[in-house]
């Protein structure tokens, strides 16, 4: 080979190298970061056709409505639990800290972190939206049974 | 009567826009200089109209005229004026309104600083631009005006601005963000032009490069803004979520940054020059991709604009247009360009060569792990995220060769280098750094992670290096002084964009691995101990707004028995939305912000709060505004002012085109 296609070769092997080493880490570091949704039914009867349940210590986020009367404060520290639902069943949030301003009892909420029991979470993030008219997207499927249905109550056609 | 004149001046600038599409990209095929010679006043045109029909909401706005949609749904009558004002892009159609006054604006400036270019390429250009402006009216007209009616039935009163855009930092963050995005689609359609009319040479980086600048410059601040305003406003102390719509301005800014130093290779170099228009092309779509995840909805975001799948596809059309488009006219023409320069392995070519596919690799990432829950959803796999930490950790992957070859670099000859000849200046460099690094974070803190004990390394070695390149570059020089005036301005910019950088590696590095945080259950007359600092919670008091009322936490720290500071920590409940809003209180320093935010009322009479100590944090927005000072130093440089100083004053704040005499 004469040195021009040399440096040619070269620089080929170097870009495939270089490629397959940053596919190789992206796929690594995705594997360990991506979290599922589940809905409260889902996560207790089951996801997909196949009824997928995740395993318990799973980290997975949630998304469902507060039942009303279920929030219990702890007496003397942050420690908090509740309860989500949509359509079916319910499941418990364990949550340690501060809800966001627009936790509501009767509100969609999205909880993210680990599944402890069956039908129990450990949050470690609990996320409302800053809309008030907000509904997760997930929740709004699950309840409404329509796909893209527009998460928007008020009567006035508008944005947020 | 005012909005339907705001309607109907949009309606005839839409008209004009098309006209600028059309007249001189076809006055420049068929070389009709009297058609060319029409884009300016079209172009000035456009604008005119554009800015009358963007009066004539913030005038509807101003006089709280509830019969439109927009502002019922976006203001209320007890706003500040201020705010009602900015309500007039506080929601989605208005902001699509924003975004067609930048375009114009971005247009009309072009065609007046645009004199000293040959007519085909400067009709092209406006062509182009005519042609994006076209894409945005429409699509505002159709599917997103701000002038539609409730009449006959209309409310008495506003829905309100969302509490959360209250706030200065809003003021100008979006304008900024868009000025950015906007500001690409110049660079977009002289690549563009260039390719149509096939010459792509040194001249044509010279012309790009100060619109370039400009956009990054808008899109840096935009983003350093927007990270400010939610450490902030949020109320948790977090400044990067890795949200879908914070990742839409993340990924032009990567390929903006990428192009500017392409820009500069090919400018000087005479190489990478199809690069260069590639990621010319690359720059915009990516806006455009931005504004299509924001605006369609497809991914939910803390952001929260309203979804709906139609303006969702007609963005996507329009998307695939561009870049289908652009791309295709790429493969036609780009094997025409050759690059005449030759370079060895180790010399700034390539390491500005690696500076770039660094660049392309985090964005590539950045877009994967946004698009990639959107893709999976659509293939019926059900609902994911992607977590912060994966970003976080390819992005320490992709610090690492990136900040160690930015150390490099300004001390690498064109063309070529001898290995042997920087092997001793780059030990020395390693050396100090090392030293600083140790010293500084072995005396300060009693335990260091290797991660961050690398990622400050990499800030000092950059530090270093860039102060060790000075010296040796001034000291070569008879006297000092001497040597200092020889530095460009560029030189300098290029010295503070990469200072800049190493500010905010610093700053993450030290804020993620140093911040305590701590939410706390307190009742008043209690106090807490954090990091040295004593938080004394003093009492609850009522607050009353213009359009809200709340309470404050009165927050004393003291430090050593000194009281250092007393917080405000607010929980504002807005009157009209019934919304709750936290304000934290922060007593900034560059060394430190203690941060207090205000959570729910418990029983029994006590608070829940949030106390945080964030070593550092204000340097990551200082690193963003000395980057951001690099823009405007070769903004002001002398080669790229234009031929009269008439014209400059024209064109306002933004340096006009080099004109093609004055090539030095």
């Amino acid at each position: 080979m004469n040195p021009r296609r040399k440096k040619r070769m070269m620089t080929v092997l170097a870009v495939v190298f270089g490629l397959g080493t940053a596919v190789a880490l992206v796929l690594y570091a995705l594997e360990g970061n991506i979290n599922l949704f589940y809905t409260p039914t889902e996560l207790v009867e089951g996801k997909g056709p196949e009824k997928q349940k995740p395993f318990v210590g799973q980290k997975l986020r949630i998304g469902g409505m507060v039942v009303p009367g279920s929030v219990q404060r702890d007496q003397d520290s942050l420690h908090v639990e509740f309860k989500l639902m949509d359509t079916g069943p319910t499941v418990k949030i364990i949550y340690q800290g501060i809800l966001p301003d627009l936790f509501r009892e009767g509100q969609g909420i999205v909880a993210q972190g680990k599944l402890i029991a069956p039908n129990t979470i450990e949050a470690f993030e609990v996320l409302a939206k800053h809309d008030e008219k907000y509904m997760p997207p997930e929740v709004a499927e699950a309840v409404k049974g329509i796909k893209h249905e527009k998460p928007v109550y008020n009567t006035v056609k508008g944005d947020s | 009567m005012i909005p339907e004149l705001g309607y109907i001046s949009l309606t005839i600038a839409l008209g004009l826009s098309i006209l600028l599409c059309i007249y001189p990209l076809w006055g420049a095929y068929t070389n009709n200089l009297r058609l060319m010679r029409a884009a300016p006043a079209l172009a000035l045109g456009q604008c005119v109209f554009v800015f009358l029909s963007y009066a004539a909401l913030v005038y509807a706005s101003l006089t709280d005229d509830f019969t439109l949609v927009y502002v019922a749904s976006n203001s209320s009558s007890s706003l500040p004026w201020y705010y009602k004002i900015t309500s007039t892009w506080g929601g989605h159609e208005g902001a699509m309104l924003l975004w067609v006054v930048m375009q114009a604006g971005w247009t009309a400036l072009v065609s007046i600083s645009s004199k000293s270019l040959p007519w085909p390429l400067r009709a092209r250009v406006l062509g182009v631009l005519g042609f994006l402006g076209v894409g945005f009216m429409v699509y505002t007209l159709l599917m997103s005006s701000p002038f539609e009616s409730l009449l006959p039935y209309y409310p008495v009163e506003g829905h309100d601005l969302n509490p959360l855009l209250q706030d200065p930092g809003m003021i100008i963050h979006p304008p900024l963000l868009y000025m950015g995005y906007v500001g690409l689609s110049v660079t977009f359609s002289f690549a563009i032009a260039a390719l149509l009319t096939g010459k792509l040479d040194n001249t044509w980086a010279k012309w790009s490069r100060p619109w370039t600048i400009a956009a990054w410059l808008f899109l840096t601040l935009g983003i350093a803004l927007g990270s400010w305003w939610a450490y902030s406003e949020l109320g948790w102390g977090g400044w990067w979520f890795w949200d879908p719509v914070e990742n839409a301005s993340l990924m032009p800014w990567l390929i903006a940054t990428a192009l500017l130093h392409s820009l500069a290779v090919t400018e000087k170099r005479g190489v990478f020059k199809s690069w260069t228009v590639l990621l010319a092309i690359a720059g915009f779509s990516f806006s455009l991709l931005g504004t299509f995840i924001v605006r369609s909805g497809v991914l939910v975001s803390v952001h929260a604009f309203t979804t709906d799948p139609g303006r969702g596809m007609f963005i996507l059309g329009f998307l695939a247009i561009v870049v289908g488009g652009s791309l295709a006219l790429y493969a036609m023409r780009a094997s025409k360009v050759n690059s005449a320069g030759r370079y060895r392995l180790f010399s700034r070519e390539v390491a500005l060569w690696c500076n770039n596919i660094l660049l392309c690799v985090a964005t590539l990432i950045v877009m994967l792990g946004t698009l990639l829950p959107l893709v999976h959803k659509e293939l019926g796999m059900g609902s994911i995220s992607i977590g912060e930490p994966f970003f976080n950790e390819m992005f320490s992957y992709l610090l690492v060769p990136f900040a160690f070859i930015l150390g490099i670099a300004p001390l690498l000859r064109w063309k070529q280098n001898k290995f042997n000849a920087l092997q001793s200046k780059l030990a020395l460099v390693a050396i100090i750094s090392i030293v600083i690094t140790g010293a500084w974070l072995y005396s300060s803190y009693d335990f260091v992670a290797p991660i961050t004990f690398m990622a400050v390394l990499l800030a000092v070695w950059v530090f270093v290096s860039t102060l060790f390149d000075i010296v040796e570059k001034t000291t070569k020089q008879t006297s000092i002084t001497l040597g200092l005036k020889q530095l460009t301005n560029s030189y300098w910019a290029m010295v503070s964009g990469h200072i800049g950088f190493a500010c905010v590696v610093m700053s993450v590095a030290l804020t993620s691995a140093y911040s305590v945080e701590r939410d706390v259950r307190m009742h008043p007359g209690e106090q807490v101990q954090l990091n040295g600092y004593e938080y004394h919670f003093d009492g609850i008091k009522e607050i009353i707004g213009a359009n809200y009322t709340g309470h404050a936490a009165v927050v004393s720290v003291h430090s050593e028995g000194e009281k250092v500071a007393e917080l405000h920590a607010e929980k504002r409940r807005y009157n009209v939305g019934m919304q709750f809003m936290t304000e934290a209180a922060i007593d900034a320093s560059l060394a430190r912000d203690l941060y207090v935010a205000l959570g729910e009322q418990l029983n029994d009479g006590a608070w829940a709060l949030r106390i945080y100590h964030k070593p550092y944090i204000r340097w990551m927005w200082l690193g963003g505004l000395i980057m951001a000072f690099a823009g405007l130093l070769i903004l002001l440089d002398k080669r790229y002012r234009g031929t009269s100083s008439a014209e400059q004053r024209q064109s306002g704040k933004i340096k006009t085109v080099p004109s093609a005499e004055v090539q030095l």
